[in-house]
């Protein structure tokens, strides 16, 4: 009896030792957006262990950041509408750059940009950018309407070209926050309206192609791109990149619309109640590293904010200005600020009548 | 004081498990949305809720998702009634081996089977591939009404047959002999006889298929099409896309309210009937 007592105790305290012993930091990032080779180099240099975990919309990482004790150490949300929202409701924790050696390695002029986001750039550095455009396949497209233009939100929001190219599949990306202010754009409006009638102008623009929209896809449309189901979709830059170099047997191409593309930052941060602080900056520091920052950007074809990574990137992605855009480029993207509660329920409650279709 | 200390852990339960979540969705519904963890501040405000009854948007919402729910259950009726039936008046050894085919399905995850059906409605899936060879065009299933309806009966079938089968397996056989004896063809017993003596169990398998088929978020989201905004879905938009907690709250409220009533209604008339 007192042996089996001895042994239970023993295997109770077995039990117990690892979780002293082991240092880790619970990652919570987007899907297919990091080079698991990074992760396992941290592990290995550092000792702390990474809990990878996913989300595959803005929506979800929010809801659980704002509910409280979400047990993330590191999160990625979008420069907007998330990560100001996030700052506003106080759910991120400043992060203290004595902690952050590396930090110094991120573009001054990038982080500048989202300074709208976040004044005096207090909680997150740039993880990885990207713009929102067209996915296209252009062999179907010249096909099908050999007339439209390839470099224009019009391909997309021209009734007539939308009906031509119905057949061959056009797909939609199912989130408001991302698609309207790209709409109120190509209307020549200002991509942060609020008001009702810009709203109406949207809808109606919308509604015009809803017919011909075969399927709206949440998280994201890179496998029906690049398996030919589709030939044009609105998607991120680096959605369609990935299609592109997956592709068999069909040419993808990633379009920066003319009219005007957003650009959207995703952010390291913090937050607030994280129960590993001192492992999340260790693992921010160490993703700031050009040679890791390197190595994610070769993998998932998104664009960094450390220029001394360039020289470890693969020359084929440095010379796509799909990935890496011209200064001239950034110049010319757009990029949002925060929208009112009040609008933002009105573009929601006008994106759930264009899903349903009229 | 027995009978306390017997009913003690029952209250307990009750309290912990269903009248505190209640009386919490329900101070969140008169609350207010704002910025902060988490994102509302308690107060007592009317306008989620009067929003949610005004506005027609909600309206349509729930009037779909009874539309949706009533059908569904019906058609778990007309099928699930037959199904129970033959176990019921099966050869007593094939009647475990039968309910247990209608139970099977339970023991994978819910959302594996509903998963499953993706891949079977897709277009090039089994059934969407065999229509459209059959029609000799395309036929498109997933993210139509069809499939929302489909995924609805295949995932709440087992909910109308059991409770059919509880009472009609009570029923006593002589009844439905003495009915043939006085000159009574089978529709007539089955109509007189069955049918009357089996209500309580289709009422009961009506509940319980209606009642969760209303808030159902599951299948219209994976199944049904973007038309298809059932309650459940318009809920989860103003808690995740809008983070208007007050306001997903005051629609679960409301929804609460309106299955109360259901039942409600249908044990009332269940009553006067027996009187």
């Amino acid at each position: 009896m007192r042996r089996a007592l001895s042994i239970l105790l023993l295997l109770f305290l077995i039990g117990l030792m690892p979780a002293q012993a082991q240092r880790v930091v619970n990652v919570y990032n987007w899907t297919d957006y990091i080079d698991p080779e990074a992760l396992k180099r941290f592990t290995a240099e550092t000792g702390i262990e990474v809990r990878y975990d996913v989300f595959d919309s803005l929506e979800t990482l929010e809801a659980k950041l704002l509910a409280g004790h979400s047990g993330y150490d590191v999160v990625t949300p979008s420069n907007e509408p998330s990560f100001s929202r996030l700052i506003r409701a106080g759910a991120l924790m400043p992060i203290d750059r004595s902690k952050v050696p590396n930090w110094g390695n991120l573009d001054a002029g990038l982080m500048r940009r989202v300074e709208s986001s976040d004044p005096g750039n207090r909680y997150g550095g740039i993880y990885l950018f990207g713009t929102i455009g067209l996915g296209i396949n252009p062999d179907r497209i010249g096909a099908l309407a050999p007339n439209a233009p390839l470099d224009s939100w019009d391909l997309f929001f021209k009734p007539e070209n939308a009906k031509l190219l119905a057949p061959c599949g056009i797909a939609m990306m199912d989130s408001a926050i991302d698609v309207i202010p790209s709409v109120l754009k190509y209307l020549g409006k200002d991509p942060n309206s609020t008001d009702p009638a810009d709203l109406a102008a949207v809808e109606k623009t919308l509604m015009a192609v809803r017919p011909f929209i075969r399927s709206f896809a949440s998280g994201g449309n890179l496998e029906a791109l690049a398996t030919g189901q589709i030939c044009m979709a609105i998607d991120y830059s680096g959605d369609v990149i990935q299609a592109a170099a997956r592709a068999k047997g069909v040419t993808i191409r990633y379009v920066a619309p003319k009219e005007g593309t957003e650009v959207g930052f995703d952010m390291l941060a913090i937050p607030a109640d994280a129960p590993h602080k001192e492992e999340a900056l260790a693992f921010i520091d160490f993703v700031l590293r050009p040679a890791v920052m390197a190595g994610i950007t070769n993998f998932v074809r998104y664009p960094n904010a450390v220029p001394a990574a360039r020289a470890l990137i693969k020359p084929e992605l440095l010379a796509d200005t799909n990935v890496f855009p011209t200064d001239q480029q950034i110049a010319g993207f757009f990029t949002i600020g925060p929208v009112p509660q009040s609008a933002e329920r009105a573009r929601t409650r006008m994106w759930a009548r264009f899903k349903a279709g009229p | 004081m027995n009978r306390v200390s017997v009913l003690l852990p029952v209250w307990c339960w009750l309290l912990v498990l269903l009248v505190a979540p209640l009386a919490i969705v329900a101070a969140i519904s008169l609350g207010e949305a704002a910025d902060g963890v988490p994102p509302f501040t308690l107060g007592f405000s009317l306008d989620s809720l009067r929003t949610v009854w005004t506005d027609p948007f909600y309206r349509v919402s729930f009037l779909l998702s009874l539309r949706v729910a009533g059908i569904s259950t019906l058609c778990c009726l007309l099928l699930g009634y037959p199904a129970a039936l033959a176990i019921a008046r099966a050869p007593e050894r094939w009647r475990d081996p039968l309910l247990l085919a209608i139970m099977l399905p339970f023991w994978t995850g819910f959302l594996m089977r509903v998963n499953a059906w993706i891949g079977i409605l897709a277009d090039g899936g089994w059934l969407a591939g065999a229509l459209s060879w059959l029609a000799g065009g395309p036929v498109r299933l997933l993210y139509t009404d069809a499939a929302l309806y489909l995924g609805m009966v295949y995932t709440y079938l087992p909910f109308m047959v059991l409770p059919l089968y509880a009472s009609l397996s009570r029923l006593d056989p002589a009844l439905g002999e003495a009915a043939a004896d006085l000159g009574a063809p089978p529709w007539l017993r089955f109509v007189r006889v069955t049918l009357p003596l089996s209500m309580p169990g289709v009422a009961a398998g009506c509940v319980l298929v209606f009642i969760p088929a209303v808030g159902e978020y599951v299948i219209p989201e994976l199944l049904g099409g973007p038309g298809a905004q059932l309650v459940g879905r318009v809920l989860w938009s103003e808690f995740f896309a809008n983070r208007d907690w007050p306001m997903a709250s005051a629609l679960a409220v409301t929804l609460l309210v309106l299955l109360l009533v259901v039942p409600a209604t249908v044990q009332g008339i269940w009553s006067l009937r027996r009187r």
